[in-house]
């Protein structure tokens, strides 16, 4: 299962964005997982608390948007959602689709938790 | 616990080479570590603060990082290597028992008269593939990724310091068996390969769309049982073309070499394109 290697970098990465910023501990965590990412959040979830003891985020609350999947048609231009890599332009029945959103899989930011914050 | 070397290396990854029966190599968390770092400098620090969600109270610091940045960076460094080589690399991805140590078996003797090939072979436990192709006569490296379902940038970067490879070769990396979750990956390959065979469904593209969508070729492999077995061959192609476009599409058996000059002639153009 890649959720589990992937929430284990998810906590590389934000240790080392909080060490660097002379934190020591991690009280939040948001990420950007679209729909087409091959990600399924709740398994993600599900490693994240697994993985994340004993480390930073250890308490660390987990924000997950999802951003749905928008494809543009190559041939008209129409823009449309998608769920699927393979979809059928609604305007002139095209599957030359590009996908312009919901492939994105980032973590945008990190909340330190901070005396007297 | 490691069985070659009795160290406390608990189901972390592991290299071996056939033929050496001493020769392992554990790649260990403090190697991670020491990469990750050399890459952090360049995010930008935001100071500012923001409270938008009261459920986690503190400052909020801007990253805007992808998730594999890490292994991202690393394969950009594999791949500046092989280019600078001028070693074509390509990535083998496919559900388990397809056939992709079979077709490297049967490949590779056809393409050693023009080019110097190596391999790198993926797997969870065994050392079984890497003993066939080591059987060639070609450099082999097996990497055991222990519970890892999938090779990374990281476990290429190190088997590639231990396989002498040689400049304007072809480098074959067997990833693991598994339709999910190597497609994530990139491992600084020129091209990766998905192979299919007759024996699953021909739904698997759509089942499966990410690989088939990061795929360059699709190899639909053992198309000698077709007579025996329910499967539609230009329905799956269908389906795959559906996914990607860009898929370029062959159709062999390992078993009787049927269809290997074509694939045989798409890795020499490739080797003469690069
Ligand atoms: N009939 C037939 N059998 C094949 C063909 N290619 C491979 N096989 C058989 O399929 C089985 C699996 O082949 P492998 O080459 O080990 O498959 P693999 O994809 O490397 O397997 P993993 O590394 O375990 O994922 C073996 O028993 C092969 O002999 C083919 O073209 N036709
Ligand atoms: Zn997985
Ligand atoms: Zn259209
Ligand atoms: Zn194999």
């Amino acid at each position: 299962m890649h959720e589990m290697s992937i929430a284990l970098s998810i906590i590389e990465a934000v240790e080392a964005k909080a060490r660097e910023e002379g934190a020591e501990r991690i009280s939040g965590i948001d990420l950007v997982v679209g729909k087409l990412a091959g990600i399924q959040p709740e398994s993600l979830r599900f490693c994240f608390s697994a993985a994340a003891k004993g480390s930073m985020a250890e308490s660390a609350l987990l924000q997950i948007e999802e951003p749905e999947g928008i494809g543009e048609c190559m041939e008209c231009g129409r823009k449309f959602p998608v769920s699927f890599y393979y979809a059928e332009c609604p305007e002139c029945r095209s599957l030359k689709i590009g996908i312009v959103s919901g492939e994105e899989f980032t973590i945008q930011t990190i909340t330190i938790a901070e005396e007297g914050d | 616990m490691c069985d070659t070397c009795g160290c406390s290396t608990e189901g972390g990854v592991v290299l071996r080479k056939p033929g050496e029966t001493g020769y392992h190599l554990h790649i260990i968390e403090s190697d991670h570590e020491s990469l990750i770092h050399s890459h952090d400098e360049a995010h930008s620090h935001d100071h500012s603060h923001h409270h938008h969600h009261e459920e986690s109270s503190g400052r909020k610091v801007l990253l805007e990082q992808d998730v594999l940045l890490k292994n991202n960076l690393l394969a950009e460094r594999n791949r500046g290597f092989f280019e600078a080589r001028n070693i074509f690399a390509l990535n083998f991805l496919s559900s388990p028992g397809s056939g992709k140590t079979t077709l490297l078996e049967k490949i590779i003797p056809l393409i050693l008269p023009h080019s110097p090939v190596a391999v790198i072979e993926g797997d969870q436990q065994t050392t079984n593939d890497a003993e066939r192709i080591h059987a060639l006569g070609v450099p082999v490296i097996q990497v055991n990724t222990g519970s890892g379902c999938h090779l990374d940038a990281m476990m290429i970067n190190r088997a590639v310091k231990e396989l002498e490879l040689q400049n304007n070769s072809l480098l074959c990396i067997e990833n693991v068996g598994n339709l999910v979750c190597p497609a994530m990956f990139d491992l600084g390959e020129a091209l990766k390969v998905v192979v299919i065979s007759v024996t699953e469904g021909d739904d698997k593209p759509l089942k499966y769309p990410n690989m088939f969508h990061e795929a360059n070729l699709c190899i639909l492999n053992k198309i000698d049982l077709l007579p025996y077995v329910d499967f539609d061959a230009r329905k799956c192609r269908e389906n795959a073309l559906r996914v990607n476009h860009h898929l370029e599409w062959m159709e062999v058996s390992a078993k009787t070499g049927e269809g290997f000059d074509v694939w045989q002639q798409w890795i020499e153009s490739k080797l003469k394109q690069r």
